[in-house]
């Protein structure tokens, strides 16, 4: 198979992930969106791999998981102790991020 | 010798300490220390005198090195003394007068609880006068000049609680510093064109340096000179400052102060000689005041204010015999030492009127006091007579000498000069018969209460015209007043003929100021006969106006330059339009610059990014999701720029 179409698919999968990230309230949701971008980047790496025929690609998706699994961690642990105190996982709560 | 040069300054300078630190146990002696103190600074001043007569007219310069100043490299300011015959003839007319007007004010001031002061400023303005005419340099001469400054107007509003002594005071100060700043500038050029400010060097080196810059040394001079000596165009601050007490007008007009001014342009005669165009310059100065303070002594009826433009006059004569050069130095100095005497005599004089009359200076309200002031009237008369120049009295020899050079200068020139100082010669005669006659001639027009002046009713009656009228009762003054009146006149009738009789003063003067015998187009017995007739002229019109006729109580109308003569020919409306006016304007322009343009500037600046950080503060609204939106969009257009990068 054409590996370019791989590369499709990524794109594909990234905008999707973006688009989730941009557009949806859930804090969970948004959460899983990021997740889907990563890989669709590591995607893309492995398929660049690929086709470029050297293990650079694959080397660098393996980090991007290392770091997407303790991102996992932490931001899960943000998330439930958020919801714990404001008893909403929404994104949109005015002022969250503002002094 | 040399040491009792600072003893001439010192006296009256420890008289002004002691004086004014004092404190009121000294009221009761106060006057005594200040005058036998002058006193004391003119007997050194005489034994300092009879020891330079002593020598040969080469070795007669002392100096005396006290310390030094300024010691810095490059720049040596000392405080030295340097006494000639020119420092010598100030410091004899300086002290002698001075310790007159010291003695006459002992009972001028008597009812006047702050006398003590009054004595401790007389000695401060002799310090200072003395310290002007004794200083070896530039600088030092600066600071007696300041000192002058400061203690003229200490005493021209002395009587601080009347609005008009205190506003005439602030006059004088602000118009003097005009000249100051002339003085001051001319000391920085000088520093910079000689690299020293001493008179020797100066003097020296002045003969050979470039005619541009002395011409702007001199022209400096001649500001500060025209500050001091009340000249036109910083002649204004004269006639307020007869707000100041009687002695006190006598001794800025006869003694000190403005005679510093001729003294400066004297003693800097080598940077005026190089110089001429800055000469002409001081030539019509003088000869345009000399006209000026004519024109104004003749329309006022206020005895101070009349006596105070004849200085005017007299002392233009005195400029424009400076700027004539070598011929007309020694001139200069003869006519100040005669105008010192007359002059001092004819204030002491009207003082001493007023003081007969409870302080009324309208001379329309005098009148035939001849019978009641015997001592005042003869001794009045006689500075009268000599001011107007009558053959034989101080002013004829010192006067005529001047027209003389004047038409000596040779060319159109010299006509001119000399036909304006003829002409005011025929003023002068004009104006002080006016007023000899309006105060002791005629009827006695005290007797009868005064009347508000249709003309000018806002100038002069006062609140005692409302209520019961009390005519005065005029009296002799007490002896310590005419006794220095009585001196003054011995020196106003027979100082002139002493002077100029065979050459005497300008063979001892000659030696500093050097000499020139001009060639005057015609002879000089010419000069001196159209002088008596211009004098007699000048008095004849003055008997046809008010001896012939009653004089009028209240002043009538007058004609149109009398009615600016009045007003000091509008000069004060000049500066206020000219000066005030247009400084006000040139600040409110100023001002509006300031506001509209470097405030627009700075406030626009400020507005915009304020306005720009209030947008950028919408960005920051604290939702991730638009966070997230930016984001995306940077890289968006990171990777559009890569692309496009790439692509071209």
């Amino acid at each position: 198979m054409n590996p370019v179409n791989y590369l499709y698919l990524a794109a594909l999968l990234f905008t999707i992930g973006a688009t989730g990230v941009l557009i949806r309230r859930n804090a969970i949701v948004v959460f899983m969106c990021v997740e889907l971008m990563l890989n669709a980047c590591n995607l893309a790496l492995v398929a660049f791999s690929r086709l470029h025929g050297n293990l650079d690609g694959q080397i660098i998706a393996f980090f991007t998981m290392v770091v997407a699994a303790a991102e996992v961690v932490v931001g899960l642990a943000i998330i439930v102790s958020l919801f714990r105190t404001r008893h909403s996982a929404s994104v949109d709560d005015a002022g969250l991020m503002k002094l | 010798m040399e040491n009792l040069i600072a003893l001439l300054i010192a006296a009256p300078l420890l008289g002004a300490a002691v004086l004014l630190c004092g404190g009121r146990r000294l009221d009761a002696v106060g006057h005594w220390i200040g005058t036998v103190l002058a006193a004391a600074s003119f007997a050194v001043g005489v034994v300092l005198f009879t020891d330079m007569l002593g020598r040969s007219a080469e070795e007669r310069t002392l100096t005396r090195h006290l310390y030094s100043w300024i010691p810095v490299e490059g720049f040596r300011a000392d405080v030295a003394f340097h006494l000639d015959q020119l420092s010598m003839t100030f410091v004899l007319l300086i002290s002698g007068v001075g310790t007159l007007i010291h003695v006459y004010s002992i009972g001028y001031m008597e009812h006047d609880e702050r006398r003590r002061r009054f004595f401790g400023y007389l000695n401060l303005f002799l310090a200072a006068m003395l310290l002007l005419v004794l200083a070896d340099n530039y600088l030092l001469l600066y600071v007696g000049w300041e000192g002058v400054g400061l203690a003229s107007y200490l005493l021209i509003g002395f009587w601080q609680h009347k609005p008009s002594a205190a506003t005439a005071a602030k006059k004088a100060f602000l118009v003097n510093r005009v000249g100051d700043v002339g003085l001051s500038i001319a000391i920085m050029l000088m520093f910079t064109t000689f690299g020293t400010f001493a008179f020797g060097p100066v003097l020296a080196a002045a003969g050979d340096t470039g005619e541009g810059k002395l011409t702007a040394i001199a022209l400096m001079l001649l500001l500060a000179a025209c500050g001091k000596s009340a000249q036109v165009p910083l002649q204004s601050w004269l006639g307020d400052a007869m707000e100041g007490p009687t002695p006190v007008s006598a001794l800025i007009h006869a003694a000190t102060m403005v005679t510093a001014g001729v003294y400066l342009i004297v003693r800097s005669g080598a940077i005026f000689n190089a110089a001429p165009d800055a000469q002409l310059v001081v030539t019509v100065v003088g000869a345009v005041t000399l006209l000026f303070g004519a024109v104004v002594g003749c329309a006022k009826d206020d005895i101070k204010k009349a006596l105070a433009g004849s200085t005017m006059s007299q002392i233009g004569y005195m400029v424009l015999a400076a700027g004539l050069g070598p011929i007309g130095y020694v001139f200069a100095i003869m006519h100040l030492v005669t105008h010192g005497f007359f002059k001092a005599g004819l204030f002491l004089g009207a003082g001493s009127v007023m003081h007969g009359m409870n302080d009324e200076v309208d001379m329309r309200r005098y009148g035939g006091l001849r019978k009641y002031m015997p001592v005042t009237f003869v001794t009045f008369g006689l500075g009268y007579l000599a001011i107007i120049g009558f053959p034989g009295l101080s002013g004829f020899f010192s006067k005529d000498k001047i027209i003389e050079a004047a038409f000596a200068k040779g060319g159109a020139e010299g006509w001119i000069l000399g036909g304006a100082a003829l002409l005011g010669a025929a003023i002068t005669a004009y104006y002080m018969t006016r007023v000899m006659l309006m105060t002791f001639f005629g009827e006695e027009r005290w007797r009868d209460a005064p009347t508000p002046s249709p003309a000018e009713s806002d100038v002069e009656p006062a609140a005692e015209t409302r209520g019961e009228y009390t005519p005065p009762h005029p009296h002799e003054s007490p002896s310590s007043m005419t006794i220095p009146m009585i001196v003054l006149a011995f020196g106003s009738v027979f100082a002139g003929a002493f002077f100029g009789i065979g050459d005497r003063f300008l063979h001892w003067l000659e030696p500093v100021t050097g000499h020139a015998h001009g060639h005057p187009p015609v002879s000089a017995l010419t000069v001196t006969l159209s002088t008596v007739v211009v004098l007699i002229v000048g008095v004849a019109i003055a008997w046809a106006q008010y001896g012939r006729r009653p004089v009028p109580a209240v002043a009538p109308r007058g004609s149109l330059l009398t009615r600016a003569a009045r007003r000091d020919l509008l000069q004060d409306d000049f500066n206020h339009v000219v000066l005030v006016r247009g400084g006000e304007h040139l600040t409110r322009s100023l001002v509006y610059v300031d506001h509209t343009l470097v405030d627009g500037v700075v406030n626009g600046t400020a507005a915009s990014v304020g306005g720009l950080s209030g947008r950028l503060r919408k960005l920051q609204n604290g939702y991730a999701r638009s966070y997230a939106v930016s984001m995306f969009g940077g890289a968006a257009v990171l990777v559009a720029a890569t692309l496009l990068m790439r692509a071209v």
